[in-house]
């Protein structure tokens, strides 16, 4: 299978998958078929040996069920644990690290002198940013190396669509437990268990506003945004009325990051929900009756919202809606309509169980003929060029990811508005966007590019560049090439500048 | 080119009829920059309320003196009511003698969430606040679709809402830009693995937009060489800005940011002071770069999301507020004056207690101005900017 020399990276990560608990000795005979690849490409961040040995070894069938119903002992390499092991997020409970920033800013705050008070808020604010850098490193080292593919990609689908923005206020310090606790733990769960999830997180309620919706202090946004972008869908016919009468139910759902409990009239006290930050406080809520999508809905406290979301969650236009943006995410900007109003039927007769309704998807039997023409966003792009170029041989500094993200206007937890990154190919493909790609081509292509120097004062860099023409292109990747770039690539004079225009050409961009 | 001449050369052609059709045909000399401080400046202490006394109790530590010719703090009257931040006396204040600017007081919108987000969000889509709103589409994205020969760019890292919508906008980080490292050779081989795709344009234009940008960034570093002292900041950015909207592009967007100013934001000196006079500094020198005749021909808009508080909160900074102050430039401008209703600054005409009212709708501005520059008719300014009344403030 090893080709040539300097094949080394092939040689371990070939070592490393025939040590690796969960696959079977590797059958040296090429069984998988081109549609195979698309499928790996698709199910996970990129395709690279070790996706590919991976299905190989278990067969396509077992395979996706792996994917879509990943074991709790998929651990990812030792290198990957290790640096997330050593974060403060890890390190330390969440609440803990809120109090002590809490603390920090206090400090700040108090000061008295305005000349000494701004480099005491600024420092706060850089160890606010460093919380989230945390996270956002976290997500990169998961994205490029856990066995569970899917369940990463479907973080970042989810997150996406229940977008929140990280500067927003001091959503810096919870987007990490969103990400875990709300988004993740539920990422190929159901539908109402996700949704519901959310509507409990810290991040998502200050990031829409419901932590000020209070009784005679309405704010509609968090409720509006549910229904357009979180559940039913724009134009799928609820109204401002309805609108209104979510923003009533959802009064008193907020954030508290006080120890003791809000002053409360003895009546209301056994209403009073709190869950580390969140907290349900009835004194701020409204209990007057209302009428939602049609149904009554008695005045009775964090109930009714529990009663909106299993109304919200099992609403054929929610089927719908999600079904679609799945089958954009996975397929590209024209899913074919069949295939989506069989996600559409699975979604509502599962209760919406998203690992059910992917099934559907990736056994369709035209999936890789409708996904071929999916544009890779950012995210897809430069995930997929790492994990190509390095496969297991773990980063030690996700920094140049994190900015590469940015640079193609794609950065974790930095979209600013609530609908999320768009996933049309037009949101991506424009003049200046596929300039600077071919910059990251480049960067990637031709050395480590800060990648494995570790995040620390005198640090270096480890030399050299990736081998992408290793044995996974000579058996399978060269034969998906249009002539054009065939004829471009043997114009390289070096392996890096041969790496730079691969990662270049129009196939690497689907 | 006389403005007139220009003004009426824009009436005759804005009725052409192409292929069917009527279209938009701005004049490729008509250019626009929107420029957009993010984080809501405190308009109040750059463009003073002088002659309101409510403006000196409210604002103990932080306020600027009145005018005075003998004193160097004190800020420049521009007319009886209203004088301009000493910081920008060398850079803005020339331009407001040649009347080629203009300040519109109680500017702003009807978003009263006085949230960074929401506003921000709201001026760049341009759309009616009530209702569901397209987060898809911008009113720069629109206008640029409207403008079917125009010619546009956004001058940041990211793609900005307000560019959004049907047409592929270009953006350049544009303090950002270095050598490209992606040479010839490679451009050439990369232009040719495309050249039978469906991407080979975007391609070819991401390459020369690229190329364009750094040749006139090799040019300010010759000038470098000869001993120019190097611009950082806003001021690198209008420079550069300056010479491609000279000869590359002509609807432009930039945005600023640092002007959050909760604490200890200064008063004649100090933190808003040194941002103020550098965004100052920034836009003469945008005028000096982007020359004579082109100067002539071009108008820059200065917003930000809302204004402040109008009273000094107790960290002498301010807090988030509503009514804002605009700037509007330009060589052929009809400046020199305060634009716009206005009402005197006094406790009882605050909004809601805190802060300036809006008086002039920032759509309904925009509208105007659009119409005027390059004689949009009421069918192509409701694209732009749908349920909105133009108001023409005659500023071109």
């Amino acid at each position: 299978m090893l080709r040539r020399s300097g094949f080394k990276a092939s040689a371990m990560i070939l070592a490393m998958a025939l040590s690796g608990a969960l696959i079977g000795p590797a059958r040296a005979a090429t069984t998988l078929s081109p549609a195979d690849l698309e499928l790996i490409d698709r199910v996970t961040w990129g395709v690279n040996e070790t996706s590919v040995q991976q299905m190989q070894a278990m067969g396509r069938e077992k395979w996706l069920q792996w994917q879509l119903h990943p074991t709790p002992q998929d651990q990812l390499p030792a290198q990957a644990q290790a640096e997330i092991a050593a974060m403060t997020i890890t390190q330390k409970p969440m609440p803990q690290i809120f109090a002590e920033m809490a603390e920090m800013k206090k400090l700040a705050d108090a000061i008295k002198d305005p000349e000494e008070k701004k480099p005491a808020q600024d420092a706060y604010q850089k160890a606010l940013s460093q919380i989230a850098r945390e996270a956002a490193a976290r997500d990169i080292l998961r994205d490029l190396y856990s066995p569970s593919q899917l369940r990463e990609q479907m973080t970042w689908f989810w997150f996406n669509h229940f977008n929140v923005h990280q500067y927003k206020g001091d959503i810096r310090l919870t987007i990490a437990d969103y990400q875990d606790r709300a988004i993740r733990a539920h990422a190929l769960g159901h539908f109402h268990d996700l949704l519901a999830a959310t509507t409990r997180s810290p991040a998502m309620l200050r990031y829409l506003d419901n932590a000020d919706n209070a009784a005679g202090h309405i704010n509609e946004n968090y409720a509006r945004e549910i229904m357009e972008l979180h559940t039913l869908g724009v134009g799928s016919g609820y109204t401002q009325g309805d609108v209104q009468e979510l923003a009533r139910i959802l009064t008193g759902l907020g954030i508290d990051a006080k120890p003791e409990n809000p002053k409360l009239r003895p009546e209301l006290q056994p209403q009073l929900v709190r869950n580390w930050l969140f907290e349900f406080n009835p004194a701020r809520h409204d209990y007057g009756d209302k009428v939602f999508l049609g149904h009554p809905i008695q005045g009775s406290g964090l109930a009714e919202v529990d009663t909106a979301i299993d109304l919200l969650s099992r609403s054929p236009a929610t089927a719908k809606h999600i079904s679609r943006e799945i089958a954009v995410f996975f397929i590209g900007d024209t899913p074919p309509d069949a295939l989506v109003q069989q996600m559409t039927d699975t979604f509502q007769r599962t209760d919406g169980d998203i690992a059910a309704v992917l099934s559907v998807m990736f056994h369709a039997a035209n999936f890789t003929t409708a996904s071929a023409d999916r544009f890779k966003d950012p995210m897809h792009y430069v995930l997929s060029a790492v994990r190509l170029a390095y496969d297991q041989r773990v980063i030690l500094n996700t920094g140049p990811v994190q900015g590469w993200l940015n640079r193609l206007a794609e950065g974790l937890f930095n979209k600013d508005t609530p609908d999320g990154f768009p996933m049309n190919a037009l949101a991506w493909t424009g003049p200046g966007q596929m300039a600077t790609r071919f910059e990251i081509a480049r960067q990637i292509g031709s050395g480590p590019a800060g990648l494995f120097k570790p995040d620390q004062p005198g640090a270096t860099d480890q030399p050299g560049f990736p081998q992408l023409q290793s044995a996974l292109f000579y058996d399978r990747l060269r034969q998906t090439l249009a002539p054009a770039t065939l004829a471009a690539l043997a114009q390289a004079i070096s392996q890096q500048d041969w790496n730079t225009l691969y990662l270049s050409s129009p196939e690497f961009m689907y | 080119m006389k403005r007139r001449d220009l003004i009426a050369a824009l009436a005759a052609t804005s009725t052409l009829t192409y292929a069917g059709r009527v279209w938009a045909a701005p004049r490729t000399d008509a250019r626009l920059l929107v420029v957009f401080l993010r984080g809501a400046y405190d308009a109040a202490n750059v463009v003073i309320p002088v002659s309101s006394d409510l403006y000196y109790q409210s604002r103990p530590t932080i306020a600027v003196p009145r005018p005075d010719a003998n004193n160097p703090n004190a800020a420049i009257a521009l007319d009886a009511n209203w004088a301009l931040h000493p910081s920008l006396k060398a850079s803005l204040y020339p331009l407001w003698q040649q009347r080629q600017i203009a300040f519109i007081p109680f500017a702003g919108t009807d978003d009263m969430t006085r949230s960074h987000f929401e506003t921000q969000d709201t001026i760049e889509m341009g759309q009616p606040v009530q209702g569901s709103r397209n987060f898809r589409s911008g009113f720069m994205g629109r206008l640029a679709t409207v403008l079917t020969e125009s010619k546009p760019i956004a001058f940041t890292e990211q793609l900005p809402l307000v560019f959004r919508g049907d047409r592929t906008i270009p953006n350049i980080g544009i303090n950002a830009v270095g050598k490209p490292g992606v040479d010839d050779r490679q451009a050439a081989l990369i232009s040719e693995m495309y050249a039978h795709h469906k991407l080979h344009l975007a391609v070819d234009q991401g390459f020369q937009v690229r190329d364009d940008v750094y040749r006139s960034i090799s040019t300010e570093a010759l000038e470098a060489n000869r001993g120019a002292v190097s611009p950082k900041g806003f001021q690198l950015a209008a420079q550069r800005i300056g010479r491609l909207m000279q000869s590359e592009f002509n609807l432009g967007f930039v945005d600023v940011g640092g002007w959050d100013t909760h604490v200890n934001q200064g008063g004649a000196n100090g933190y808003l002071a040194d941002r103020i006079g550098e965004l100052g500094r920034g836009l003469s020198t945008f005028a000096d770069a982007i020359g004579q005749p082109a100067w002539n021909n071009t108008v820059v808009v200065v917003i930000s999301e809302f204004g402040r508080t109008f009273h000094e909160n107790g960290d002498k900074g301010t807090d988030h507020g509503h009514g804002s102050v605009y700037w509007v430039l330009g060589g052929g401008l009809k400046g020199g004056r305060m634009v716009g209703d206005q009402v005197a600054v006094t406790q009882a005409n605050l909004n809601q207690n805190r802060d300036l009212p809006v008086l002039t709708d920032y759509r309904a501005m925009f509208g105007g101005l659009l119409a005027r520059m390059y004689g949009l008719n009421e069918q192509q300014i409701e694209r732009v900017f749908p349920g909105t009344k133009p108001r023409d403030l005659a500023l071109v």
